[in-house]
């Protein structure tokens, strides 16, 4: 049953929350006013009325091409979540039906992983890309972006993978199901949901990932992240060509994120909230 | 065909043994009820013989064949869960289909046994639903399609009852002894409900901490107990046990009556006590007796119009050629 709530409070808990929402968003909203000024108006204070000038845009379209490192993105991102999927979705399997006395150990030192500052395989991850020839290269930085997700992308399959009944499963082998026709006929459809948010979840991740992307990439396999922040330093400081960079690098993960929200939410409380 | 013979089979769990070695011959045809209290091992048996589990030890001959190595599939069983177990994301007719389809049978054979499964379980209406769609009795009745339609040479049943409520579950029994009549299929079915296992066996195991107490047909089991758990365990209301003093009457450690071969009387029997609850159900009264000094209650069933209320003191008397005797260590005294 819905409480009662008096009109003021109710009044008062949206307007709090309003003002949570927007100290959070002002950042980015700060970033994309500042791409609409000129590079005067930027560095003269703080002023929340730009002029709307796409002078900016243009400056940062005719120097860099946007596309490129857009397509790169794209690849990295969809790339590295799909290759994490082949290798996650068969490993949270084996740890959701066929858990061993070493199963949560191993959960927590994947994670673990994560833990660790990157910057502390900085100098090994660097040799090898440059030994191996990987360095710039699409391929190495999706390998690279896969394996540092793979925990997460792992956690939360096996968190999907354990809401479904073990007996199904049984059933299927019953029924003269293969190892192979389990995972791909009743196992990956019945988790379609948790799949795709992990997928959503994974593409923004691996979307905004800068550390490595910047380290190991100049040209060629540079995406959007490595992108803004070849605004920042060659051509000093020009404000609003770099929030001009920076909103294009971030509108297509914003819009993703705006129309599967709804699914991103669900994915993430799945499990908790039932 | 579908007979079945476990020799020697034992199941541990690491050190823990949940089935020490055990021999049970399964005829072909034969209606058979593991039945048990919970955490007996009647599961654990089943899902041995569905290959889901493996064996520690002994071996599993279906037909003969040895197939204690032979994955579930290659068994040639059906298995009926608890749960249904059926696929959500597909139609009751996918769901059917499903087993034929992972053996590569022709679309035309399969749409032939999807029609006779639907029609012989009212499922004609219903074959385009996902299960989300159906209610308990008809989800069941989609596991048993999903099993009928392989032609297996046994069909298991682990508790498949036990989520339906008390009407359904009756109807159900019913369908799935008239199923076992008309296809003359091996069954093996296991509950912890001995009304079920009463009413549907040709043979009943009764299974008491992984070990087998009894193998026999149902009456077998009610009139000639081989053991005290036996008798306990089958009948209902439960058989009255006495130890002590009106055991050694009888040169028994332990004697048992059923509640129906005790007379209750006002004014003279055997033993005196006190009319506790009774509960008149019209063709039967039961009443609880408190204050014999031999157990706590004994429990007296009689005829309906037998009539006598809480607080009455009576006297009981056991019918003599009915009274079951027992040793120290249980065993049936013949």
């Amino acid at each position: 049953m819905a409480r009662a709530v008096s009109r003021n409070t109710r009044i008062g808990w949206t307007i709090a929350a309003w003002v949570v929402a927007l100290i959070i968003f002002f950042p980015i909203l700060y970033t994309i006013i500042t791409s609409l000024k000129s590079e005067q108006e930027a560095i003269s204070g703080f002023n929340l009325i730009p002029s709307f000038t796409l002078q900016s845009y243009e400056t940062v379209q005719s120097q860099n091409n946007y596309f490129r490192p857009f397509m790169n993105s794209v690849i990295l991102a969809v790339g590295s979540t799909l290759l994490a999927l082949i290798v996650a979705i068969p490993a949270a399997w084996a740890m959701a039906f066929s858990p061993t006395r070493r199963t949560k150990d191993i959960l927590m030192w994947m994670l673990s992983t994560k833990m660790m500052p990157a910057v502390a395989v900085l100098v090994p991850i660097y040799l090898i890309f440059l030994r191996t020839g990987l360095m710039d290269t699409r391929i190495g930085l999706t390998v690279l972006l896969m394996l540092i997700n793979l925990p997460i992308v792992i956690w939360m399959l096996y968190t999907y993978f354990r809401e479904i009944p073990g007996e199904i499963l049984e059933a299927a082998r019953m029924d003269g199901a293969t190892l192979r026709d389990e995972i791909l006929y009743i196992l990956t459809p019945m988790a379609v949901p948790g799949i795709a948010s992990t997928m959503l979840l994974n593409i923004i991740l691996a979307w905004n990932e800068a550390f490595w992307t910047i380290q190991l990439t100049t040209t060629n396999a540079a995406p959007l992240s490595a992108f803004i922040a070849s605004f920042s330093s060659p051509q000093g400081l020009f404000w609003a060509k770099l929030s001009a960079a920076s909103t294009m690098a971030i509108a297509p993960i914003l819009i993703l994120g705006w129309f599967s929200q709804k699914q991103l939410v669900r994915g993430l409380t799945f499990g908790a909230v039932k | 065909m579908g007979r079945i013979t476990l020799e020697g089979v034992a199941k541990r769990f690491g050190d823990v043994e949940v089935i020490p070695p055990l021999n049970l011959d399964i005829e072909d045809g034969e209606f058979v009820v593991f039945v048990g209290p919970s955490g007996c091992g009647k599961s654990t048996l089943l899902r041995l013989i569905a290959g889901l589990e493996d064996v520690s030890d002994g071996r599993i001959l279906i037909d003969g064949k040895d197939a204690t190595d032979e994955s579930p599939a290659k068994r040639g069983l059906a298995m009926v869960f608890q749960s249904y177990a059926l696929y959500p994301h597909m139609s009751v007719r996918k769901n059917i289909a499903f087993p034929m389809k992972m053996a590569g049978m022709d679309q035309a054979e399969q749409d032939r046994r999807i029609e006779a499964a639907a029609k012989a379980l009212n499922l004609t209406n219903y074959l385009d639903r996902k299960p989300g769609q159906l209610s308990g009795g008809q989800r069941q009745r989609v596991a048993i399609g999903r099993a009928i339609v392989r032609e297996p040479s046994a069909f298991l049943f682990d508790e498949p009852l036990s989520n339906l409520d008390a009407a359904l579950r009756v109807g159900m029994r019913l369908e799935i002894s008239e199923l076992h009549n008309r296809l003359k299929t091996t069954m093996i079915y296991v509950t912890h409900d001995q009304v079920e296992a009463m009413t549907m066996a040709d043979k009943i195991v009764v299974l008491h901490a992984g070990r087998i107490e009894q193998v026999g047909s149902p009456l077998e089991l009610y009139l000639r107990p081989k053991n005290a758990f036996v008798a306990a365990f089958i009948g209902s209301p439960k058989m009255n046990l006495f130890t002590g003093a009106a055991a050694a009457e009888y040169g028994a450690t332990t004697i048992g009556v059923r509640p129906e071969h005790i007379a209750i009387s006002p004014t003279a029997g055997k033993w005196q006590g006190r009319v506790g609850v009774s509960e008149h159900l019209g063709s039967d009264s039961f009443f609880y007796v408190e204050d014999t000094g031999l157990a706590e209650t004994i429990t007296v069933r009689s005829d309906g119009e037998v009539n006598m209320h809480h607080g009455d003191t009576v006297w009981l008397t056991p019918t003599e050629d009915k009274i079951h005797k027992f040793d120290a260590n249980g065993d049936r005294i013949q």
